[in-house]
């Protein structure tokens, strides 16, 4: 038995080796070190933890086992899903396929991001915003860092694709970004979900400056009357007619509005209540795992380590700030009309990262006028931040996913 | 028109249509729910017509009974409730009895002369 041989054979074989003998090794070792910081980020500073956690590992475990050359044994595999593109064979995938790649199927299909809304549907009330219709408003002027940002990276050079799922970050809504990019530009999954994950969690910094620099004192302070109860009715058919409506207006949106809408149904109709349950923790926590791992496993070293990733982030901070600054003029028009009744505060709060931006409005409201609480007519906008995300993104689908 | 390399102008055109695209949905779901909202008002205004409430009764005075186990009201003289729980809680960890074997009957605050 050859014993050098064989120790010579394992020692160039560890993952310790490749790291500086495959081609571009050194990649996975700089991933593993961004999914460190990722987890620190996760788990000390608390940036979207259930998520970022998640994401982190993946990365870390993608990066630990596929180097390129070397990739039989890996948890996920790039080159299938590139093949992928070619051949849309699950077959291939299936027969090569690690554990991750099995998780990423569900991505790829647009699965897991539709269940995500599933949940997001059981555990949304829809009633600040039906008791105020007007505020779906805030939640359409709030999707304009979207366009902005599309622009931005076509002016960059960006495909059209990669240019719709980049804008998209500005919807402030993970699932709906992973569904798009998924869909558009598969290659940029990694960068896009982490910069839509890490600035729906820094939401509570980027807001506060632009809407203090946006809204003056006198506005910040506005008092908004009590909104109207609104009825269980109200409550029940409200699923429904958007399913109905928005899906008849723009197909592409069916996953994404369907699933929200069944949801709430589920939530609101008062007969299922265990599948509301189910819906609202059980499938949603199962789903989160494989969602955030495997998007994670996107982050291989080659693939995440390009100049393009620097301007996803850019335009990703782009995205959300002028997304904020567009629900904060539809605020503000809102405020000038209504002769001074709504508080424009509350417009920030059509991003759609959900309840993070309505407790921004709260936040900021209250620092200046302690008596003053616009949660809840803050979540009207916030809700309807993601039926406007989701519009966004059926655009975006029907015009280039043809 | 080339959707991959889109140039400058088509990108543009693309974004000012679909910010039209999302307001122009938006608008159009936001009438639909303020129909749905005027009809449910409506309705119910209808049915509170139909039912109107009756004129509120003064609610019988009922002369409330102690809480079972309990020992009676305590009557406190210039004492806090804060303070007096802990005094209560005092007293009965040094006699090494459960709370609820003891009855306080009043705590006064001994002012110093």
């Amino acid at each position: 038995m050859d014993i050098l041989g064989t120790l010579q054979k394992l020692a160039t074989e560890s993952g310790f080796a490749a790291f500086f003998l495959t081609a571009g090794g050194w990649k996975n070792l700089v991933m593993i070190i961004i999914s460190f910081v990722l987890l620190y980020l996760g788990i000390a500073k608390k940036f979207e933890p259930l998520l970022l956690c998640g994401i982190a590992f993946g990365c870390l475990l993608s990066n630990l086992s596929y180097f390129i050359g070397m990739g039989e044994n890996a948890l996920y595999h790039p080159e299938l899903w590139q093949q992928f593109l070619v051949d849309h064979s699950y077959g291939n995938v299936m027969r090569h396929a690690g554990l991750l790649d099995f998780f990423y199927i569900g991505v790829k299909a647009g699965i897991y991001p539709s269940l995500i809304f599933l949940g997001v549907g059981a555990m949304t009330d829809f009633g600040p915003l039906l008791s105020n219709p007007k505020s779906l408003l805030l939640g359409a002027a709030a999707q304009l860092g979207v366009f902005v940002a599309f622009f931005g990276a076509i002016l960059l050079g960006f495909t059209g694709p990669q240019a719709a799922s980049i804008g998209i970050i500005g919807g402030a809504d993970g699932p709906t970004a992973i569904f798009l990019t998924t869909k558009l530009a598969p290659e940029l999954l990694g960068p896009i979900a982490i910069a839509a994950y890490s600035y729906m969690a820094l939401i509570p910094l980027i807001q506060p400056p632009i809407m203090k620099l946006m809204t003056t004192e006198k506005m910040r302070v506005v008092k908004m009357e009590q909104s109207r109860p609104v009825s269980k009715t109200e409550k029940i058919l409200f699923p429904i007619i958007v399913a109905t409506f928005v899906i008849l207006l723009l197909p592409a949106t069916a996953p994404l509005i369907g699933c929200l809408m069944l949801g709430n149904l589920f939530r609101e109709c008062g007969v299922t209540d265990r599948l509301s349950d189910t819906a609202q923790n059980a499938l949603m926590n199962i789903v989160t795992i494989f969602l955030a791992t495997s998007v994670g496993a996107t982050m291989t070293g080659d693939n995440f380590i390009q100049p393009q990733t620097l301007y996803i982030i850019l335009l990703g901070l782009v995205a959300f700030g002028i997304s904020t600054a567009g629900g904060l003029v539809g605020g503000i028009i809102m405020y000038r009309t209504s002769g001074g009744k709504i508080n424009p505060l509350i417009g920030s709060a059509g991003v759609s990262a959900v309840p993070m931006a309505a407790r921004v409005s709260q936040d900021v409201g209250r620092r200046y006028n302690k008596s003053n609480f616009l949660l809840m007519h803050a979540m009207g906008p916030n809700v309807a931040g993601v039926i406007g995300s989701a519009i966004a993104a059926g655009f975006l689908l029907s015009v280039f996913g043809g | 028109m080339d959707l991959i390399n889109l140039t400058i102008g088509s990108g543009a055109g693309i974004a000012v249509l679909g910010y039209c695209v999302v307001f122009l949905g938006i608008v159009m779901l936001m009438l639909v729910v303020m129909l749905l909202c005027r009809i449910m008002i409506a309705k119910a205004k209808k049915e509170a017509a139909a039912n109107p409430v009756p004129d509120p009764v003064e609610p019988l005075r009922v002369i409330p009974a102690p809480a079972p186990g309990t020992a009676g009201d305590l009557k406190l003289y210039d004492t806090d409730p804060r303070d007096a729980a802990m005094i209560m809680a005092i007293v009965a960890d040094t006699l090494g009895k459960p709370l609820n074997e003891l009855r306080f009957i009043s705590i006064k605050e001994v002012k110093d002369e």
